[in-house]
C-alpha cells in the first residue's frame, strides 16, 4: 500500500482571540496550510475538522462557509485531547483507503482561562471525595512515579524550565518567556507537585494539514517539501488497575506507541525529536518512559542530564509544548504534528533540530471517569 | 441521616457502606455497581459487595486551587482498600505533610455541606488509621 504524505501544514500563533469564532480560527489555519502547499481550497475532497467546545456545532461546514464551499464530505471530530490529531489520523485513513488523494485535516479550539470543567449544578463531590482537577490528576500520577522511582519535585520542574526555554526560539507560541528553576518551584501550588508554570496553558489556537497520496505528490511534483506519514496509530485505554480511582495515561500511551514503532519499522533509539503531550510538568517524564525513550525508572536522569532539551540526544517539545506553546484542546494534535514536520523540512530557524529525519507526535485525553484516546504519528522527511 | 452526597454512597439504615461489586471470574472488586467486567469481561459474573472501610495510601496530592467554592487545601489521596478495589476521596485529620506512600488510612462516614449546596449530605472520608475518631 502506497504511504500517505503531508504536503501543506501550518498553525497560527496561539494566543487568546475572544473576539473571533471557532471557525475563523479554522479557517485561518486551513489557509495558511493551502497556502503552504500551494494549493487551493478547490483541489480538496474532503475535510476532517477537530473541536472539542463545539463539538456538535458542524464546525468544519462553518469553517468552509468562510472560506469556499464546494461541497466535499466533512467529518467534525472530538475525541479529548487527541481531537486535532484524531482529524489527522482520519484524513491519513481515508487516503490510505484509496476514496481520495488530497484531503485537509483542521484542529481548533477557543478556551477560556482557569481550571478545565467546573462544579457545575447542585451539590459537587470536590474536595470530599478528592478532587476531579485536571492538575490533582496528573499531580497524582507525578507522585505515583515519585513512590515508585524517587522522582523529585525539582525534576518535575525542571520539565518546566525546559520547554519554556524553548518556547523563546518559537515565534507561534503563546509564552516565550525564560521561567528559571526557582521561578518555577516557587510559582502558584496548584496541586503538589504541579505549580502553576508546570500546568500547561489554556489558549485559543488552530493548525491544519493538506494530506495526499503518494502518487499524487508526485503527479503535482510535491515531494521536495511533503513529510511522509510513516505510523499512525490509536488507542483507547486497556483495562488498568487503579482505573476507577486515576484516569490512566501511560497503558494507552504505551499501546500507541509499541503500534506506531512496529508500523514504522524503527525504535525510539531511531528518532530524532518528539512533541509529546506534556499538559503538565509531570506528564512529561511519565511520557519519557512510555513512549520508551528510555527505560522505566530513568525519566529523572534524562530531564537531569539535558538529554531531552535542544542540542541533547532526544530533544523534546522543542515547541515549547503544551506548557508554554500553550494547549488549544483540538488543535493540539495538528500544531504538534506542525513543529515536527517543520524540522524534518530543516525550517524550524533558532529551534532547528539538527539532522532531524524521522519524528514522533504523542497526544493523550481524557477525565475522571470517561477513558483515554491517544494517537501518536511517526513521520520522516521524504 | 441526610441523603448520600453519591450513588455509591448507601445510607444503610444508619451503617452506611460504600457499594462495590466484586467479579467472580477473575476476583478483581470495583466502587459502585456493574454488569460486566471490564477486566476479563466476563458477564454476568459480578456480585455485589461492600468495599472495605481499611487501606492503604497509594498516591496523593495537596490540592491548592480547586473549582470556585471549593474550599482548600484539601488532600486527594487515592487508596488501596483491604479488599483490592481502589478509590478517590479526600484525607483528613492530617496534616498535609505527614503523608507518605502506603500510610495506613479507614474509611469514616460523616455529614459534610458540599460546593454548591447549603445543607448537608452524607460522604466518605478517610482518616489516618491510628487515633482517629469517626
Amino acid at each position: 500500500m502506497s504511504d500517505v504524505y503531508v504536503v501543506g501544514i501550518d498553525m497560527i500563533r496561539f494566543g487568546r482571540f475572544p473576539d473571533r469564532t471557532v471557525p475563523g480560527l479554522a479557517a485561518e489555519a486551513a489557509l495558511l496550510a493551502l497556502d503552504d502547499a500551494g494549493l487551493s481550497i478547490r483541489d480538496m475532497q474532503a475535510l476532517y475538522c477537530g473541536n472539542l467546545g463545539q463539538a456538535n456545532g458542524m464546525v468544519g461546514q462553518r469553517m468552509l462557509a468562510e472560506i469556499g464551499q464546494t461541497g466535499i464530505p466533512v467529518v467534525n471530530v472530538a475525541n479529548a485531547c487527541a481531537t486535532g490529531a484524531t482529524a489527522f489520523r482520519d484524513a491519513w485513513m481515508s487516503i490510505k483507503a484509496g476514496m481520495y488523494d488530497t484531503v485537509l485535516a483542521v484542529g481548533v479550539e477557543q478556551m477560556g482561562k482557569g481550571l478545565l470543567g467546573g462544579t457545575g449544578g447542585g451539590p459537587s463531590p470536590e474536595g470530599l471525595v478528592g478532587s476531579y482537577t485536571m492538575p490533582a490528576m496528573f499531580a497524582q500520577i507525578g507522585i505515583e512515579h515519585a513512590r515508585q522511582y524517587g522522582t523529585t519535585f525539582e525534576q518535575f520542574a525542571k520539565v518546566s524550565v525546559k520547554n519554556h526555554h524553548h518556547s523563546t526560539l518559537n515565534p507561534k507560541s503563546m509564552y516565550r518567556k525564560e521561567t528559571p528553576l526557582e521561578e518555577v518551584m516557587g510559582a502558584e501550588m496548584i496541586a503538589y507537585p504541579n505549580t502553576k508554570l508546570m500546568c500547561s496553558v489554556n489558549v485559543d489556537g488552530s493548525a491544519a494539514a493538506v494530506l495526499m497520496s503518494e502518487a499524487k505528490v508526485r503527479q503535482m511534483g510535491l515531494m521536495d517539501r511533503a513529510v511522509r506519514v510513516r505510523a499512525s496509530e490509536m488507542s483507547s485505554n486497556p483495562f488498568a488497575e487503579r482505573q476507577m480511582a486515576m484516569p490512566d495515561f501511560s497503558g494507552a500511551t504505551r499501546l500507541a506507541a509499541k503500534m506506531a514503532y512496529e508500523r514504522a519499522g524503527i525504535g525510539p533509539e531511531d528518532v530524532n525529536l518528539v512533541e509529546l503531550h506534556d499538559c503538565f510538568a509531570t506528564a512529561e517524564l511519565v511520557h519519557y518512559e512510555n513512549l520508551g525513550l528510555c527505560a522505566d525508572g530513568e525519566a529523572g536522569r534524562l530531564i537531569d542530564d539535558g538529554v531531552t532539551a535542544l542540542g541533547g540526544k532526544v530533544p523534546v517539545n522543542v515547541s515549547g509544548g503544551l506548557l508554554s506553546k500553550g494547549h488549544p484542546l483540538g488543535a493540539t494534535g495538528i500544531a504538534n504534528i506542525y513543529e515536527v514536520a517543520t524540522h524534518l523540512r530543516g525550517t524550524a530557524g533558532a529551534r532547528q533540530v539538527e539532522g532531524a529525519k524521522i519524528g514522533l507526535t504523542h497526544v493523550v485525553g481524557g477525565g475522571p471517569g470517561m477513558g483515554t484516546a491517544c494517537a501518536i504519528h511517526v513521520l520522516e522527511k521524504a | 441521616m441526610s441523603e448520600p452526597l453519591l450513588p455509591i454512597i448507601q445510607p444503610n439504615d444508619g451503617k452506611p457502606y460504600v457499594a462495590g461489586s466484586r467479579c467472580t471470574q477473575c476476583g478483581h472488586v470495583y466502587v459502585g455497581p456493574r454488569e460486566v467486567c471490564a477486566k476479563c469481561t466476563a458477564r454476568d459474573a459480578m456480585e455485589p459487595v461492600h468495599l472495605a472501610e481499611t487501606g492503604k495510601v497509594w498516591a496523593w496530592t495537596v490540592v491548592h486551587r480547586s473549582f470556585p467554592g471549593v474550599a482548600t487545601p484539601f488532600v486527594d489521596v487515592i487508596v488501596d482498600l483491604d479488599d483490592g478495589a481502589h478509590i478517590k476521596g479526600t484525607l483528613v485529620d492530617v496534616d498535609p505533610q505527614a503523608v507518605s506512600a502506603d500510610m495506613p488510612v479507614r474509611m469514616v462516614f460523616r455529614e459534610a455541606v458540599p460546593a454548591g449546596a447549603d445543607k448537608p449530605y452524607l460522604t466518605y472520608l478517610f482518616v489516618p488509621a491510628q487515633g482517629a475518631a469517626a
